[in-house]
């Protein structure tokens, strides 16, 4: 056991655990978050997605004690301060972009890193950057259009 | 944008009130659920509203104002509350965001069996919809009594009563006055008109959707209760494996550890914390020692082990005029392979046994159906266990919720007193769910000069597409010291279902073989139609080929139902500008689902990449008429979605084993589509408010496999009979 202090959604965390504890656990256990989920735990499903420092990153299997000094972005902390959605939440939720809504948390925080790395998203660009995450109910092409949606918006 | 800051205060608190202990508030007054109280022989009214009449049994009028419904289905993606908040909504003239709805829980809501088979739609929201009407009726009795004028100058409005000409209103709860609703729903029953429908048959964005995006609890994944502990199993590396020996010294030596659980082959292990329970389970996992029985190998391609394990036989379907023997028939056989259903959430629940009372959290298909399994494996009273079901990722159909919920049942009875959390690993969900099962179809068909089929004979074989029922159907119950029996009973309609055609052919012939295969399989969905349509409707573009008929009028040529025509026909005008391009085909199939539900035509455009071979599915388009349609988004989400996942069905899917060991442990050696690879896909409803409505949920999966191959037949020439089509012509090619 060690002390780690964790910046995430802004805020400061210090916890007494196990350092090689995977980043999803202590977010999900520890800080009570359900935004990153557990899907796989072998970064083959895109679930348990996170920003760090702004980009997307697998929570299932990256130790705690690698994000000590970064600063760690979840689902719930994509809305701004004024409790207004995030772009991409916004265009998620106006074309109604999921089923169950499992990999949601996935889906939205890649497209967030996509869009904050690239300057112009293509169709092709998009699915690439987007291969990593699986949906089994098929909200693909809702997700597709989500983020055109989203990119279109951030480009006027 | 959406106001999120209270909409969350609010979700929370809902959500462990409605996923918590708070028992007492429901359990005893709640007359309509506890047991089949006298209806009137009712024929009409939908679903079990026979014998749940009682409104209150379905619905309750909150101190806020809003109206809170009970279903007995669970809600897996698929709309359900959304459709249900609608028609309740609708009825009641309240708006969509006052009704919440609670889905399967043996506490508070009625006993409606599994979820599954589209049929939620026509019982249980229909049984909403009936519910709120008799809650309408007595409410505004109410309302009239209470202001003494009749009730026709009376109108609703957001959760009140006033009169037309104005005045001052009556909330239904102060109409109510704290009581709940005590009427029961009977024939003749005023429904309001659907010319005056505001909501039903509207795209209404789904509130769930809302709590989603943000976060917000919502999965059984997310319940945490004080002082929850986490448990893990260890399962074995083949289906008929068995437990000799583990090092529970050396275990606790590497880990702290709450409590090691053995029963027979069942192996789990309880920690404090969740990443402990992890490394304890890979801990155990290394050093368990397993036997595994030794099987004959055999050099038998699949499709021929499995015919070769045939156990019965019954005829679905006799012509009036036998298959005439030897004459040239046309002949074609095919081949579907194990399926996973793949939920991207790998199963869990939580258990918690105290006080004699056994409460289980689960993502199960049904409440009761499950309370009682658990009843007859742990040998316990159904009275004292309680099942609430939550929300987990999508499931299509019986995957392992059932499991991990008996599972952390049966660990939580060897831990009293604390809520224990079970969490499977995604290799224990790929290699331990139950898998839809591989077909064999063999089709023969006997043209007319004009090209009309004369003769059809269809002999599949399947294996169960319906395991559940007696415990042994839980991997828990056969792995334990007192095992149960696992009675897999492969017959069943399930299997065959769409094997005969719904095209006018006077001479049918349809038999099921059942075999009992090496796998465990149970609903996947659409059952059998996913594997006979597959096979009928590449037959069918197989017979117009040689008919020398065009694949459209080959098949309306062969139907007399108008709506079947109908959606054909804005299939074909849909796809009609598209311009023939080099290597690639546009394909189609068509079915009506069980022969006696929604119609779905579907187009595929493929393209194949003449050296390589890769296939390019460019693009799908549906036509579906399912007679009313409540929730038109909804219904196009299912389509859409059912299309892609059916899409990597047919091109990627298929589950490796030997003997009984599956080799498909991940996302890897299980691929499923990508986005590099998700089609772009367009869905048009023709939309009948005055049919019955029918679900939508299995449609999509039943024509698309159809459309995909017909398709690549007419980009390069080639037939594929066995899916999934992976890389068969490239390797052909070479």
């Amino acid at each position: 056991m060690s002390v780690i202090v964790l910046t995430v959604n802004g805020r400061k965390h210090r916890l007494n655990i196990d350092p090689a504890t995977p980043l999803l656990y202590v977010l999900r256990n520890q800080l009570a978050l359900n935004g990153p989920k557990f899907g796989c735990g072998m970064q083959q499903c895109g679930a348990c997605m996170v920003l760090i420092d702004g980009k997307a990153q697998y929570s299932c299997t990256m130790p705690v004690s690698l994000v000590e000094k970064k600063s760690v972005i979840t689902l719930e902390g994509l809305a701004s301060a004024e409790d207004v959605l995030h772009p991409v939440q916004q265009s998620f939720l106006d074309e109604q972009a999921a089923q169950c809504g499992y990999c949601l948390n996935g889906m939205v925080i890649s497209a967030v890193s996509l869009l904050n790395t690239s300057t112009h998203l293509d169709d092709l660009t998009i699915r690439k950057g987007m291969q990593h995450v699986l949906c089994r109910c098929g909200s693909q092409a809702r997700v597709l259009r989500a983020i055109k949606r989203a990119a279109s918006a951030s480009d006027k | 944008m959406l106001q999120i800051n209270n909409t969350m205060k609010t979700s929370r608190r809902n959500f462990i009130k409605s996923a918590g202990s708070l028992t007492v508030l429901f359990s005893l007054d709640h007359t309509g659920l506890l047991a089949s109280v006298t209806a009137g022989q009712d024929p009409e009214l939908p679903g079990i509203l026979r014998r749940t009449p009682a409104v209150s049994a379905w619905l309750e009028v909150l101190a806020d104002g809003s109206v809170r419904v009970f279903t007995g289905k669970v809600e897996q993606g698929q709309g359900l509350c959304g459709a249900i908040a609608q028609v309740t909504a609708e009825e009641l003239d309240l708006k969509v965001s006052q009704v919440e709805v609670v889905i399967a829980d043996t506490r508070r809501t009625p006993n409606e069996g599994f979820t599954g088979a589209s049929s939620s739609t026509e019982n249980s929201v229909l049984s909403v919809r009936y519910a709120a009407a008799a809650a309408r009726r007595e409410l505004m009795d109410l309302a009239a009594v209470a202001l003494g004028v009749p009730s026709e100058t009376l109108k609703m409005l957001d959760g009140k009563i006033l009169q037309k000409s104005g005045g001052h209103p009556l909330s239904f709860f102060e109409l109510l006055d704290g009581r709940k609703l005590k009427s029961e729903v009977r024939l003749p029953l005023h429904l309001k008109p659907k010319e005056q429908y505001r909501i039903s048959g509207k795209a209404v964005p789904r509130e769930d959707f809302k709590r989603m995006i943000i976060g917000g609890e919502m999965y059984i994944q997310d319940l945490r209760f004080p002082g929850m502990v986490h448990a893990r199993t260890v399962s074995p590396p083949a289906y008929d494996a068995r437990l000799l020996s583990f090092d529970e010294t050396g275990l606790r030596k590497a880990v702290p550890v709450l409590k090691t659980i053995r029963d027979g082959s069942f192996l789990a292990v309880i920690c404090e914390d969740e990443f402990q329970a992890v490394k304890a389970q890979r801990h155990l996992a290394q050093q368990v020692k397993w036997s595994v029985l030794q099987h004959k190998s055999t050099s038998l391609p699949v499709p021929e082990l499995l015919k070769s394990l045939t156990v019965a036989s019954s005829k679905v379907k006799t012509a009036p005029v036998p298959f005439p023997e030897g004459i040239p028939a046309i002949r074609s056989s095919y081949y579907k392979p194990y399926v996973m259903h793949g939920a991207i959430a790998p199963s869990c629940a939580v258990a918690r046994y105290a006080d004699g009372l056994l409460e289980i959290w689960t993502h199960s298909q049904g409440a009761y159906p499950l309370r009682d399994t658990i009843s007859d494996l742990l040998k316990i009273p159904a009275a004292q266990i309680q099942v609430t079901c939550l929300r987990g990722s999508g499931c299509y159909g019986h995957n392992g919720a059932d499991d991990a919920a008996a599972e952390a049942a049966l660990i939580a009875m060897a831990f009293p007193g604390r809520h224990v959390r079970l969490q499977w690993s995604r290799e224990q969900e790929h290699a331990w769910e139950p898998y839809g099962t591989a077909m064999y179809m063999e089709l023969e068909a006997i043209l007319e000069k004009n090209g009309r089929i004369s003769h059809f004979r269809n002999s599949i074989w399947s294996d169960t597409h319906y395991i559940r029922g007696n415990p042994g159907y839980l991997n828990v119950a056969v792995l334990r010291d007192a095992p149960f029996e696992r009675k897999k009973n492969p017959s069943g309609s399930g299997g065959y279902r769409n094997a005969d055609l719904y095209y006018t052919v006077q001479n049918q012939t349809v038999t099921a073989n059942f075999f009992n295969g090496p796998l465990r399989t149970s609903n996947l969905r659409s059952l059998g139609s996913y594997a006979n349509l597959f096979a009928v409707e590449s037959f069918m573009d197989e017979l117009s080929d040689h008919a020398k008929i065009e694949p459209f009028d080959f098949r309306i040529m062969h139907l007399e139902d108008q709506r079947a025509i109908e959606v054909l026909d804005k299939l074909k005008h849909k796809v009609a500008g598209l311009p023939k391009q080099k290597n690639t085909g546009m394909g189609i199939a068509f079915c009506r689902y069980k022969n006696s539900a929604a119609y779905i035509a579907v187009a595929a455009q493929v393209k194949v990449h003449p050296s390589t071979f890769k296939i390019t599915l460019i693009k799908l388009w549906a036509v579906i008429d399912a007679g009313e349609i409540i929730s038109p988004d909804s219904v196009v989400n299912q389509i859409e979605g059912g299309m892609i996942q059916a899409a990597s069905w047919t091109l990627f899917e298929k589950v490796g084993f030997e003997q009984q060991t599956v080799q498909s442990r991940t996302w890897t050696s299980y691929p499923i589509i990508r986005f590099n690879d998700v089609p772009e896909v367009e869905v048009e409803i023709i939309s009948r408010p005055n049919e019955k409505l029918q679900g939508v949920g299995e449609i999509a999966m039943c024509v698309t496999p159809g459309a995909i191959v017909n398709a690549i037949a007419i980009a390069c020439g080639q037939r594929i009979r066995n899916l999934p089509v992976g890389d068969q012509l490239s390797i052909k090619n070479r």
